[in-house]
């Protein structure tokens, strides 16, 4: 187990999200930076895969650009390893199982830890296939960040009973993007998840502006936002660095209201 | 350790040959596949439900299909004699509608309006919504540009049947992206919506639920040919992309090991080539489309895009059972190429008087090398999965034939 959960003691957390490599190995770095710079708690790095079948059109996009710039499994690490020489910001890679089970599980998760990447957020394993990865995880004190979706209903519990790291809670169904509406039952789904444990848990897909992170950090203990992010690295392209950090100072101080409010 | 192993399986179901299959797809859609699950599990047991289905292949689907003796084939090739299971001569023209009317029931016994489904050739999608119509309910088909292109016969005529059909634009634009943006669509909205899937391929239940509804193929090819040779055969072929006719051709023939299975691959231009779908072949062990199985992919486990003159076999994986009889030694799986492939769509067209559907054909042109090589006293029944007429446009087009259509 990593320490993950730390971060979210009597604090909100903002997680955002960058896809590795795009539009290139030194904007990626660069954006990692200005992310822990921005105020940051976690930042998810995604890893390309060709098929992201848990994706919009935002981050398929990104992905395709990441192809393009001839992204493989090993750039990403050493992107990582790049942007480590500048920032301590606790790292998590978001991608799909095949391309950690293509690595080799035993070795992927090695590597997350000489990167100091504390977790794994596997869109497309469910509870019912995590034993494969999950003792390997373990052994190098890497969490695999399950995911609650709206629909999870009674399997809610046996997914938060096993959780370690945080809980990503899937705000509406379908696939990443930017969204207005989300899904109307969060509330009670996140009271239903602390019945079972203490680990903390993070609301993302959809999440876009500061006013929806500050809702979500309300009924949460973290706000997770995505498309957003990727979309500014699409349009500013090089020049995202700057971009990136002032949206990330915005949210983070909208998610600070939150705090502060509940305090 | 045997107990162990048991214990393994029971926790996780759809486990072929302690590696293939499972369940690999997001928690989003994991309440939908238990009970889809437990729907499946509850009704092919029970009587009402089996009743339904039976009445509806008889009396609807035109089962059961020939089995017909290829005589010209066999006396031209001189070997073997040939039979030709005819899912062509099902209604809709293949295979696919078995399948579809066993989901399909299934869906209305959950409640369903809706039916979603993706379709590479375009003959499970009309399949599809061809029940959906029948049915009254509601049908949306996705399908890669690539094919809305290479199949517009197909394309209107799912539109004619009332469906809407979306064309997929994303990746390689053919079936893997077809069935992305299907499983897309089920995780945005599955309340009332079934994704009837065509293949033998998904997350578990799926590959089960297909062969269990495609399994009828066998088991009258085995009764019909009992009551014509009073044997059984010594080879069944049927092509495989994802490998839902394969897998029903095989099924009831799995164990008696004195039938030899084939499954025929698309090799494209050639196995060893990059522009190719045979999966069991070149593939390597991922996970994909919810499943573990073989896939054609490079070392990092990005998909490799994949190539076939047929639509319906342009998948770059295979289902997780197949990969399990390959592994096993079970069946054995060998490619056909695009040339071969046409060349078998014309011989059995002058030979047989029938026009196979490209994919199909793909198994022909294997009976056309094999059954020299074999004994007259020996049999093979090929499975004829659909018709062709849907390729007679491409073909020509192939063939540089220039025709108005």
């Amino acid at each position: 187990m990593s320490n993950l959960s730390e971060i979210f003691k009597n604090h909100k957390a903002f997680i955002p999200f960058v896809v590795a490599d795009d539009p290139d190995f030194d904007t990626t770095v660069a954006n990692i930076v200005a992310l822990a710079e921005g105020g940051a708690d976690i930042v998810e790095v995604g890893i390309p895969f060709s098929d992201p079948i848990a994706d919009g059109g935002v981050i398929q996009a990104a992905d395709l650009r990441a192809f393009d710039a001839g992204v493989r499994t090993k750039t990403v690490f050493q992107i990582v390893e790049a942007a480590r020489k500048q920032t301590d910001v606790p790292i998590v890679f978001l991608t799909y199982l095949n391309i950690v089970f293509k690595y080799g599980y035993d070795a992927f998760c090695k590597k997350c830890q000489d990167l100091d990447v504390s977790g794994l957020v596997i869109p497309d394993m469910p509870y019912e296939s995590r034993d494969e990865i999950v003792p390997i995880a373990d052994k190098y004190d890497i969490d695999i960040i399950p995911l609650i979706a709206p629909t999870s209903g009674h399997r809610v519990e046996k997914i938060a009973k096993a959780a370690s790291g945080f809980i990503y809670v899937v705000s509406s169904l379908g696939i990443t993007g930017e969204r207005n509406e989300f899904f109307d039952g969060l509330k009670d789904l996140v009271a239903e998840i602390k019945k079972y444990t203490d680990v903390p848990t993070a609301i993302g897909f959809g999440v876009h502006t500061p006013e929806q992170a500050k809702t979500m950090a309300g009924i949460a203990d973290g706000v997770i936002i995505g498309s957003a992010i990727v979309d500014i690295v699409a349009k500013q392209k090089q020049n995202a660095p700057q971009a990136v950090k002032e949206f990330t100072k915005s949210i983070r101080a909208a998610v600070d209201e939150t705090e502060k409010a509940n305090v | 350790m045997k107990n162990l192993t048991e214990a393994k399986q029971t926790k996780r179901p759809g486990i072929f040959a302690n590696t293939y299959g499972g369940q690999y797809i997001p928690e989003t859609l994991m309440t939908e596949l238990e009970k889809v699950d437990k729907a499946f599990h509850t009704l092919k047991d029970d009587p009402d439900f089996q009743a339904e289905l039976h009445d509806l292949l008889v009396n609807y689907a035109n089962r059961p299909s020939l089995l017909y003796y290829a005589k010209n084939m066999t006396e031209d090739l001189g070997g073997a004699k040939i039979y030709l299971k005819r899912e062509d001569l099902n209604h809709t023209g293949a295979h696919k509608i078995n399948n579809v009317i066993g989901q399909a029931l299934l869906a209305k016994h959950l409640g369903k309006k809706r039916l979603i489904a993706e379709t590479g050739a375009g003959q499970h999608g009309v399949a599809t919504a061809t029940i959906a119509a029948l049915f009254g309910m509601e049908c949306e088909i996705f399908m890669g540009k690539e094919d809305t292109d290479r199949q517009k016969l197909n394309v209107y005529r799912m539109e004619l049947l009332g469906a809407k059909v979306h064309p997929v634009t994303t990746g390689s634009m053919v079936l893997k992206d077809a069935i992305n943006a299907t499983l897309q669509e089920w995780a945005s909205r599955s309340e009332d919506t079934f994704y009837v899937m065509g293949s033998a391929v998904g997350p578990y239940p799926f590959p089960e639920m297909v062969k269990y509804f495609q399994s009828v193929i066998s088991k009258e090819s085995k009764q019909q040919l009992k009551a014509k040779e009073n044997t059984l055969p010594d080879m069944v072929v049927a092509c495989v992309g994802g490998g839902s006719n394969a897998i029903g051709s095989f099924a009831d023939y799995i164990d008696d090991p004195s039938v030899k299975l084939v499954g025929v691959e698309a090799a494209g231009k050639g196995v060893n080539s990059d522009k190719t779908a045979a999966t069991i072949e070149r593939g390597t062990v991922g996970i994909f489309h919810g499943m573990k199985s073989l896939f054609l992919q490079n070392e990092d486990g990005q998909i490799n895009p994949v190539y076939s003159i047929s639509a319906g076999l342009d998948y770059p994986g295979v289902g997780p059972e197949h990969a399990a009889l390959a592994k096993e030694g079970r069946a054995q799986y060998v490619g056909i190429t695009d040339d071969e492939a046409v060349a078998a769509f014309e011989y059995i067209a002058r030979q047989e008087g029938i026009v196979a559907a490209i994919e199909s054909c793909h198994a022909v042109a294997y009976v056309e090398k094999i059954a020299p090589t074999m004994s007259k006293d020996q049999i093979i029944v090929c499975t004829l999965s659909g018709r062709g007429d849907k390729d007679v446009a491409s073909i020509a087009k192939y063939k540089g034939v220039d025709i108005d259509e």
